[in-house]
């Protein structure tokens, strides 16, 4: 008897909520909650901590210590006279520089090459983009594996009576090598994107072209990289901004040697936050990084994105 | 594409053929460029140790040894749970709220809309090197390092998974969504019973570039996991082969490596129509 009276009372204060709960009212409650927890979250894990990390960045913080007193711009003014951090500055560069136009092109050729086949172009479409979906750390072993003293490619070069290279061990070729491992990896991706912009170009551009008697490689230049132009956009922002965060592969190929040769901003970051705990330089290389992600980035939608007159 | 051949009558000419069967060629020794470390990965891994200097692709005699070694020498099976686990979880959440926050941002309308959808792509901008100071300090601060949560926390809501979702669900008809409040239906049922249907092959999109995101992200949990038993397998990897690396004793790190390539290698070739479409479509849109 009890229990079925405390059903019915349940029900009906069940249907009292949801008469009152009008349909603004349960809208509105929607929007809070799919959209209030996100919010908070961001504010939270992201907005909060860069202020917390522009604080640390001001301070000497001894992680040890109880007091991390306010030394203004000292982390700043001592990471510049660090020649590490300089010597780590100019070879992000490197990366950037060597890595950037390379996936560029290396993307945009498999792609021009894909688009001008019909047949196996899933079965390349899928093999080219293999090694962007596995571990950069697993693949960066494989690759040590390869370019070892006593590795594949050595042993190569001597069956074919070459001289044996330092690869990895080489001031002069790591850093070459390691971009070409993270250019091998992102072909896959690159060759994607310019795929889909390849596809979105009308047919009847370059037919129009073609009475007018235009070559292939005008066709190119005159048609394809044009309307390409947010592609490549496109593709050089998310290029840039990977490779100034060169990290993985570099810890893992070469541990930034030899002689500091491979050492980029990250891995400086990383050596003086976790390897000798002094989070206050760290925190001011984090926010030089933040400023040349920001304002590379800045730049290139500016310079880049101009428009094309067709 | 009629009037392209009629310009070029001799559409399969020989100069033509060449040319094609000349991108082929291209084609299959980029392939091999793309397959060749992993072939050799594999082929190192199955090699005895005596053989491990020998060029041939497919060793003379093919052991397992390694692999049932690497798991006596590390806590290898420990690193696969815990990377399993961790993606999925974090593959769960990520996919709740940012279908519902993509919902939210590209159906309704509402004061404050375009900046609340400004700040959450703002923090694609900011890099994880820049907060990955802060969050160790406040994981340490809570308790929180050394543990699941701790390397899950940073990535349960994700900015790109709430941009994709608010691509996909912008081209649901609005119509329909009123139609199902006409009906009754309250938002939350509209989502899941309506709007969720009509973009399921994004969602699968969504769900496995999470995961396979979250199974190779490396320096957050290699700066917020200290015992070995807790490790990631990148993580595992770096630790396991920078020990061995003295010892040369590259068939046992190249195990390691293949067991944590190939089940993604397995999961892309499964789903990789809707990997390469989700890739595709976020870059472009």
């Amino acid at each position: 008897m009890l229990e079925q009276a405390l059903r019915l009372t349940a029900r009906k204060s069940r249907e009292l909520l949801h008469t009152r709960l009008t349909y603004r009212t349960q809208r509105y409650l929607f929007i809070y909650i799919a959209l209030g927890i996100p919010l908070l979250y961001f504010l939270s894990t992201r907005m909060a901590p860069i202020l917390y990390a522009f604080n640390v960045s001001v301070r000497e913080w001894d992680l040890l210590s109880q007091d991390k007193p306010y030394v203004g711009l000292a982390n700043f003014s001592a990471l510049f006279a660090d020649e590490i951090f300089q010597k780590s500055i100019v070879n992000t560069f490197k990366f950037v520089i060597i890595g950037v136009p390379g996936q560029l092109i290396v993307g945009l050729a498999v792609a021009l090459l894909l688009h001008n086949v019909q047949r196996f172009r899933g079965f390349f479409r899928t093999v080219y983009f293999i090694p962007y979906v596995t571990s950069i750390i697993a693949v960066s072993w494989v690759f040590r594996w390869i370019l070892m003293r006593n590795g594949w490619l050595n042993e190569m070069l001597l069956n074919l009576g070459l001289e044996p290279q330092l690869f990895l061990q080489s001031p002069r070729q790591a850093l070459l090598l390691i971009t070409l491992t993270m250019i091998w990896q992102s072909t896959g991706f690159q060759m994607l994107i310019f795929m889909t912009g390849l596809e979105a170009i009308p047919r009847m551009y370059y037919e129009a072209a073609a009475i007018d008697g235009a070559g292939a490689w005008r066709k190119f230049r005159h048609i394809t990289l044009p309307l390409l132009n947010p592609v490549i956009v496109f593709s050089a922002v998310i290029g840039v901004i990977s490779y100034l965060q060169s990290f993985g592969q570099v810890l893992s190929m070469t541990n930034g040697g030899p002689l500091n040769a491979t050492t980029t901003m990250v891995l400086h970051i990383y050596n003086l936050a976790f390897q000798q705990f002094k989070m206050g330089s760290a925190a001011a290389a984090t926010v030089v990084l933040f400023a040349v992600i920001l304002a590379l980035t800045l730049l290139q939608l500016k310079v880049l994105n101009k428009k094309v007159e067709y | 594409m009629s009037s392209s051949r009629a310009y070029r009558p001799s559409g399969k000419s020989p100069a033509d053929k060449l040319r094609t069967s000349l991108i082929y060629v291209l084609l299959v020794i980029g392939v091999g460029i793309m397959l060749f470390p992993f072939l050799w990965m594999v082929a190192t891994s199955f090699k005895l140790p005596q053989d491990v200097y020998n060029l041939r692709l497919i060793p003379e005699t093919i052991t397992f040894d390694n692999y049932t070694a690497i798991f006596k020498k590390a806590p290898f099976g420990d690193w696969i749970k815990n990377t399993l686990i961790i993606s999925l979880i974090a593959t769960a959440t990520v996919v709740v709220f940012d279908t519902a926050a993509g919902y939210v941002l590209a159906k309704f309308s509402f004061f404050g809309k375009q900046i609340i959808f400004l700040i959450i792509i703002s923090t694609l901008m900011v890099p994880t090197e820049m907060l990955i100071i802060p969050w160790y300090l406040i994981a340490n601060d809570l308790g929180w390092s050394d543990t699941y949560w701790g390397v899950l926390f940073p990535g349960i809501i994700t900015a790109f998974g709430i941009f994709l979702m608010r691509q996909f669900m912008d081209s649901i008809p609005s119509d329909l969504l009123d139609a199902a409040r006409i009906d009754g239906l309250n938002e939350w049922r509209i989502l899941a019973q309506i709007a969720i249907p009509l973009v399921k092959p994004a969602i699968v999109t969504l769900i496995i570039l999470t995961f396979i995101g979250n199974w190779n992200q490396f320096i957050w949990p290699l700066i917020v996991l200290q015992t070995e038993e807790k490790f990631t397998l990148p993580v595992g990897i770096v630790y396991f082969s920078s020990e061995l690396k003295d010892t040369s004793n590259w068939i046992l790190i190249m195990a390691g490596t293949t067991i944590s390539i190939a089940p993604l290698i397995l999961l892309f070739l499964v789903f990789q129509k809707q990997i390469i479409r989700g890739i595709a479509l976020s870059g472009m849109k």
